[in-house]
This record gives C-alpha cells, structure tokens and sequence, in this order.
C-alpha cells in the first residue's frame, strides 16, 4: 500500500501570534514550528497502516526551505521519503493544486492528512484535492481502517457519526483519535537524515488569493459571575450587554 | 550528526590558570538539528508520559515506573551514549548530557532514568569484558532489564569504601557467595540487575559484581517512606547468600572502589546538568502564575520583588547550562584525542572524565543548589499556593532537594575539588605553583595604573574574571602554604575555596557562551543573554569575595591578613552594576513570553 501524507508547517499552538509591515505579514521571530497536530494524527495512522499492511509513506509538504526540519521530523516519525513543493503555500487551491499534481504522479492508494491546518484553519484542501483528482474526499475521519482494497471509515457528522465503507484511492481530512500521536524514536531521528527528501517545483499556475491585512480577534473579557438565584440579572446580561437575546 | 565546537585543548582543573575563548567552548545553541529533535521528542515523551501521570507515579502504582522506563526504552532513550554495537546509538557524551537536562524535569522518573542509565549500566558497560557488555548492555538499553546499583550501606554511606558486605568464593570455585546489607538503592524494587560491591574475604578494598535478580539471594525491605522523588523505588536490599558466577565479577578483584568512583564522576555531571529542565520549567511555571496572579489590582509579576525571583532564576539557570555543555564537550574532545591516540573506546571515556573529576564534582554542586535556588523561589511566587500539593511547586521543591544528597553529598564534592586541584599540583600534573607564585609577588607589588580598554562589551568582566582566578590561587596558596597535608583538616577553608572555584568556572563558562551569542546575533540580538551573564557575574564576584575573605581569616593575622584582604579587594574590584535594570529587563522577557526567556530546542 502506497499512502501519501500531506504535512503541514505551522507555528506551535502556544506561540504568540503578532503581525508586522502594516499588519500584511506574520511575524515569526520566535515562533516555533511544528507539524500540523491533525496532520500528525494523520501520519500517526499512516504509520500504523503501514505496521499492520506494510507498504511505504511519502511525506508532502508545500513549503520553503525552511520546512525542512518539520519534514525531517514526519520522516523521524515513520515515513520512508519526502517530497518537499518549493512554493509558499498562499492559500488552499494553491496547495491543493499541488498536492493534486504531485498525487497524480505517485498512484497512491490512500492520501492522508490533517483535517485542517492550524494556522489558517481552512479546513479546504482535501476536498479540493478531490475535485482535481476526480476521487472521494472524506472528512473528519476519526476512524480508518483497511480490509484489501476497502476502507471502513467513521465520520463524526453534526450530532452523530456516520459508518462508511469506501474502496482506493481516496482523500482522507484526519483528526482524533484516529491514532494515537507517536512521538519519533531516537533511531527514527537519526535515520531521517539519510531517507530521500526530495524537492519538486510548483506547477505554474497562480497564486489567486491575497492578503490585504490582518487582524488579532478581540481579547477576552472578564466572565461575569452571576448568582443562580438571580434570573432577572442574568436574562438582563444577556440581552443588554451580549445582545444575543 | 553532533555539532562541536572548535577543540579546545584545555585539561580538567586548568581554567583556573588558563585562559580560554569563545571559539573554544561548545553552547547548547550550537546542537545540531537532530540533537535538538531528540530533545524535542524526550520533552514530548515527559508531556504525554509524565506530567499526565504524575500523582500514579508518587503513589508508586505498581507496574507504572518499569512500564514507563520500558517506554522510554522503545524511544531509544535509555541508551543514547551506549555504543551502537550494544544496541545503543553512540551518539556523543554531550547528547547524553542533553538527555539528562530534558528528563531532569520529570521529578522522580528522573531519578530512576539516572539510576538506570548511569550508575546501573555504565559500570558494565566501562568495566564489562566483551562477553559481559554482550549479555547484558543490549538488555539495559532498550529497557528489557532494569539496574541498579548497590553501593550504600547502613555504615557506609560518604565513607563508601568502608562497606562490610562480604563475598565467598565457593568451594568448587564457581561461585562468589555474596552476603550484607544495601541501603538507599534507587530502582531496588523493579530492577532485574544489581551492581554489587563487596569486599571478597579480608581485602581492604571493594570488588564489584555484576548479580542478576534470578540468581536469588535477594531480598528487600518495604520502599522507604522519603521526603521527595516519592514515585522513584528506594529500597534496603539484603544478600543472603547469594550465588554469583564467578565470570560475573567486574574488571579486577579490589578495583570496585575506583569503579564506583568513575562511574560517579558521570553521575555527578549528569546530575548537575540534570537540573536544566527542571529549572527552565519551574521559571516558566512561576513567571506564569506571576502573571496570572493578582494583587493590589495587578499582577504580581509587575513587582520588583517577584521580577528579581524570576530573573535570578533565569540567570543562574544560564549559568549552570553555559558550564554543562561547556564541560561535557570538552570531555567529548578529551574522549576522541585519547582514542586518536589509540585508546581503547571504553578506557578512553574514562580516561577523560577521570581528567574532567574536578568540573564534574563543580557541575554537580552548582546545579543542584541552582536547582535549589529556583524551587525555593518558585514555592514563594506561588505564596500560599506554593504550600498546597494543587500547585506544581510544592512537588517540585521536595523533589529537587535529594540532588544535593546523592552521588556524593555537596560536602564531599567541594572538598573533592580543592583535594583533586592540590593533588594534581603535587604530581605536577597541574602548574597551580608557578602562577601562585605570580599572585604572591603581585600583593607585594605596587598595583598597576594601566587601565585596560574596556569599552567592548563583556570586557570588564572577562578583565575582573582574570584577576578572580588570582584571588582563588592566592587563598588557596596560602592555605597550602599554613597547612600543608594537614589542610584537609581544616574542611571550613578548604569549602571556601570550593565555592571560588565553583563560582569561577560557572562565570567563566557564562562570559564565553554570552561573547559566543554575541557574535552570533550580534550586540543587540544577544541583550538578554548578556543582561543574565552581567547579572550572574555580579553575584559570583560578590560570593567569591565573601568566600575569600572568611576563609584568609580564618587562618592568617595581623599584617599578613591586612595583605590578604587587600589582595581580595584588588582582585574582586569591578564596577558595581544597576542589577535593578539588569533584573527588570530579563523579567520583562520572560513576563511577555510567560516562560522561562529563551528556549533551545521547541
Ligand atoms: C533517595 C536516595 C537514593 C539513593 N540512591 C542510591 C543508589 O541508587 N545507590 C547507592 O549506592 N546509594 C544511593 N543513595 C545513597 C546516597 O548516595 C547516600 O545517602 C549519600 O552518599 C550520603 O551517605 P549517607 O546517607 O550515609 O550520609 P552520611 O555519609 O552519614 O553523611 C551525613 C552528613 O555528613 C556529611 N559528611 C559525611 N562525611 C563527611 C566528611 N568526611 N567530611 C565532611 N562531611 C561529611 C555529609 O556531607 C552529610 O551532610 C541514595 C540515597 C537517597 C536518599
């Protein structure tokens, strides 16, 4: 079996978020960069998968150079190459159409990854990846398994989860606990150094989203504790000061 | 891959009268990548491992610990010095030293990662014959078996060579039968492997044993009921006429003294390098609950009595970084010159921490009262919080206080250092006399009006560093002078001279990685680094001359005193520094970061 896992390379979720040249850029300096935590789930799988059905793991990332180190830590984690898009990934048809083109090439059997990103949180490549490859795209996958050449799948779904059964190829968006997150082991560490990472340029196609500038979400006010026994209060809050009465 | 710096060729106990450079010492900074992911990836294990399970482990649930040890294995973390034909990785003393920093925050696993890791396998793995290091390193290192070692005794404790545990040889000469008492032993209650030393029949000296938990003979008192590091198994083990296999003896009979003495020398710098972790997060714990804390209507980290806690911290907690991986890499350099020349790998690594005793015993004191330093003050931001067992730092200050008790008391370590620095100056292995007797003719000298350029950046302390070296030769010289062989005796001097040196080597170490950061960020990139090195050289200067000074009166009079004293004056004179702005800055990083003010390795 041939699993495709796309990565990404975002900042760590306790980082300090700020932005810079007129709130256009984000602001890196010291930030620490990470493996997307659903796409970590999603490689955590992959691995299992291959342990239970062998097979093989590529890593994909679309990324700048200094993605590296995130892809060598995927490939400490368990996978057995890499293939890094040399392209910023500006917004999610951009990367999809990479992953899409880069996808078309490999024949892989299953394509992994996290069910959103955690920087932009758009929640859109693997069903754009889909609609280019012309194959189903399912997510949140919290379940995966593989009997031949099927998967048996479950989706949580707006107050429920669904059961499926799906045959390869397809696109799967991951999140927990789908697998639990593996934590690369020191020979993995030092194995990652010599697996092939290889790197490919983008296909020419534009970028066709821009950022015109950013915004922090407003800091959280003070809770408002308000006796039980105080109804009138609470009803008066929450129709004079949240406004949502 | 393992970064290193440029060789240095300096010898154990020669930084007291050489100077070195940036270039020469190795900073953390400079791990490679991959070092650096396996620090990541030990911290990853204490997040998900560990801290979930903390109260599970202190109430010694049984099975937890070896099951946690067996997964620290299968990570590949218990055998990360151990040579790669013994089913380690052979990576580097340093990567060690990086491991033991990560695990140190992890409280009573620590200890029984220390236990295992050092003490339990390096004696086999140093001393072992080919065929012992074959059957038995593979299974330590990947967890299979768990070790420990059994030096202690009810009356040999400081005195470990005075043991009374006995052993045989059996009639038919297969067997040593092993009878006596242990005590304290960390890991006794799971482990598989027992490091024994025992005196065979009459001899004056130890012998150590490699015994198998199989081979019976073992038994056990009930765990003891102990202050701190309550989830690490510590037990009184008895031999009662345990059956040895006599190729189960390690090296030489009468050579286990200078086994367990060796092997210490790696325990004590891990030990000391083995706070680091602990330190960087109970700085960030305490500059967290700081900021979130309120009182009089602000946070409590606004104060200037809280900054200066969480400043101190962050400066000793450099300090004590800066002379670990300065001192672990120059033990990696020792190590490959010696097998340049031939050496045997195994005899090598002792070799050259053998030459490095002295900076291990001083890595070993000054991280554990860092350590102390930082619960002590973390225990005090948190006020009354700090005294409830909801709070991290209650925990934490009682684990933390065994570091300056176990692989040989603090007291014992000081007086190792002065003893190992005179000794080596008897058998002319160290030039301690020449430039003593340079310090000598200076008092007498008139001071020199000269002043040096000092308007670089950390010129002034590296020119004051210079001349602390001299206040340490001056004390020292003259006690070796007054009291000849009997200066062992006289323990209250010979602490003094320690902490001099202790606060030296920990200076210096600071002055070079912070002119070592500047060249690397620059002058502004590196401020905070040279706010915690102008910070942490204040107080050593002021410690050393509070040290030298006592200890000159404690055994000199009248003119000759005056003379000493003056000396203390001319070499600690630096020019006092605003430590209120020094500390105020280094707190506002860590108050805006909520953490500890810098870190390595994500
Ligand atoms: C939790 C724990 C785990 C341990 N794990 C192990 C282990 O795994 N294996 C093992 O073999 N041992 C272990 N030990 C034992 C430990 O190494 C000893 O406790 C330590 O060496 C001190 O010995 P002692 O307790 O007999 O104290 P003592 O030697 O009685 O010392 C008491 C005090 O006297 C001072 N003192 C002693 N001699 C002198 C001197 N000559 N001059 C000045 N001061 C002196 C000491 O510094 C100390 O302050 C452990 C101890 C503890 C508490």
């Amino acid at each position: 079996m041939k699993i495709l896992v796309c990565i990404t390379h975002v900042p760590d979720t306790t980082s300090k978020i700020s932005f810079t040249d007129g709130n256009t850029k984000f602001d890196k300096t010291g930030v620490q960069y990470i493996i997307g935590p659903y796409d970590d789930y999603a490689l955590a799988r992959a691995v299992e998968l291959k342990e239970q059905h062998g097979g093989s793991i590529t890593v994909l990332n679309v990324g700048e150079a200094e993605t590296e180190p995130t892809i060598r830590k995927a490939l400490a984690i368990g996978a057995d190459e890499a293939i890094r898009v040399n392209a910023f990934p500006s917004d999610a048809f951009f990367v999809a159409k990479q992953i899409a083109s880069v996808a078309k090439e490999g024949a892989y059997d299953l394509i992994l990854m996290g069910r959103e990103s955690i920087d932009f949180n758009g929640g859109q490549v693997h069903s754009m990846v889909g609609e280019l490859m012309g194959l189903p795209s399912v997510s949140p996958v919290m379940v995966l398994d593989i009997e031949g050449s099927t998967a048996k799948i479950q989706r949580e779904i707006e107050g429920g989860k669904e059961f499926m059964e799906l045959d390869m190829p397809f696109i799967a968006g991951c999140q927990e606990p789908i697998a639990e997150w593996k934590i690369p082991n020191m020979r993995g560490i030092m194995s990652a150094r010599s697996k092939p990472l290889q790197v490919v340029d983008p296909t020419d196609d534009g970028v066709q989203a821009d950022v015109e500038v950013f915004e922090l979400p407003p800091a959280k006010e003070a809770v408002k504790l308000v006796d039980p026994e105080n109804l009138d209060e609470l009803v008066n809050l929450l129709k004079n000061e949240a406004k949502v009465l | 891959m393992e970064a290193v710096a440029n060789k240095s060729t300096l010898k154990g106990g020669e930084f007291l009268i050489k100077e070195t450079s940036a270039e020469e010492v190795f900073i953390p900074e400079e791990f490679s990548e991959e070092q650096k992911m396996m620090a990541a990836a030990t911290q990853d294990f204490i997040d998900k491992e560990i801290t979930p399970n903390r109260d599970r482990i202190d109430n010694m649930e049984e099975g937890l610990m070896p099951s946690l040890m067996e997964k620290a294995g299968e990570l590949g973390l218990l055998g990360v010095s151990v040579p790669e034909a013994y089913g380690g990785l052979g990576m580097n003393f340093n990567t060690g030293m990086l491991m033991a920093d990560i695990i140190a925050s992890s409280g009573s696993f620590s200890t029984a990662y220390g236990a295992h890791t050092g003490i339990g396998t390096l004696p086999i793995l140093y001393y072992g014959t080919e065929e012992q290091k074959q059957k038995y390193i593979p299974k330590l290192a990947t967890g299979e078996w768990k070790a420990c070692y059994c030096l202690t005794e009810p009356d040999a404790g400081s005195d470990a060579n005075s043991g009374k545990t006995k052993a045989k040889l059996s009639d038919d000469g297969k067997h040593y039968i092993i009878n006596g008492q242990k005590m304290w032993i960390s890991n006794a209650g799971f482990a598989d492997l027992f490091i024994v030393f025992a005196k065979i029949d009459d001899d004056k000296n130890l012998t150590a044993f490699i015994v198998e938990k199989e081979y019976g003979g073992i038994t056990m008192n009930d765990e003891e009921r102990k202050l701190g590091i309550k989830g690490s198994s510590t037990r009184q083990v008895f031999f009662n006429d345990c059956k040895v296999p006599v190729e189960n003896m390690l090296s030489e009979r009468e050579n286990g003294f200078k086994i367990a003495v060796n092997v210490l020398n790696v325990g004590r710098i891990k030990l000391g390098c083995g706070v680091i972790n602990g330190c960087k997060s109970i700085a960030s714990e305490a500059t967290n609950y700081a900021n979130e804390r309120k009182q009089f209507g602000v946070s409590i980290s606004s104060f200037g009595a809280i900054q200066t806690k969480l400043a101190n911290m962050a400066a000793k907690t450099y300090a004590v970084e800066s002379a670990s991986y300065r001192a672990g890499q120059n033990i990696d350099d020792a190590i490959e010159a010696l097998i340049g020349e031939g050496m045997d790998p195994s005899k090598a690594k002792l070799k050259a921490l053998e030459q490095f005793s002295i900076e291990c015993a001083i890595i070993k004191i000054h991280g554990s009262e860092v350590l102390d330093y930082c619960v002590d003050e973390g225990v005090q931001v948190y006020g009354g919080m700090g005294f409830s067992e909801e709070a991290p730092m209650a925990r934490a200050y009682r684990d933390a206080r065994i570091t300056r008790i176990y692989e040989g008391t603090n007291e014992i370590n000081r007086m190792l250092i002065v003893g190992m620095m005179l000794k080596r100056a008897m058998k002319g292995e160290l030039d301690l006399l020449g430039p003593a007797m340079a310090v000598g003719k200076e008092l007498t000298a008139i001071p020199s009006f000269e002043q040096p350029d000092l308007s670089a950046p950390l010129a002034e302390e590296k020119e004051v560093l210079k001349k602390l070296k001299k206040s340490a030769l001056m004390v020292a010289g003259k006690a070796a002078e007054t009291f000849g062989p009997k200066l062992n005796d006289e323990q209250e001097i010979l602490m003094h001279i320690a902490d001099m040196l202790i606060e030296i080597y920990a200076a210096e170490s600071t002055i070079l990685r912070t002119e070592k950061l500047m060249n690397l960020y620059g002058e502004d990139g590196s401020k905070l680094y040279q706010n915690m090195c102008k910070l942490y050289f204040h107080e050593a200067v002021q410690k050393i001359k509070n040290h030298g000074d006592e200890a000159v009166a404690c055994f000199t009079e009248g003119d000759e005193l005056k003379v000493m004293l003056m000396g203390m004056k001319r070499f600690t004179k630096s020019t006092p520094v605003n430590t209120r702005n020094l500390r105020r800055a280094i707190a506002d990083v860590m108050i805006r970061e909520n953490k500890f003010p810098y870190s390595l390795y994500s």
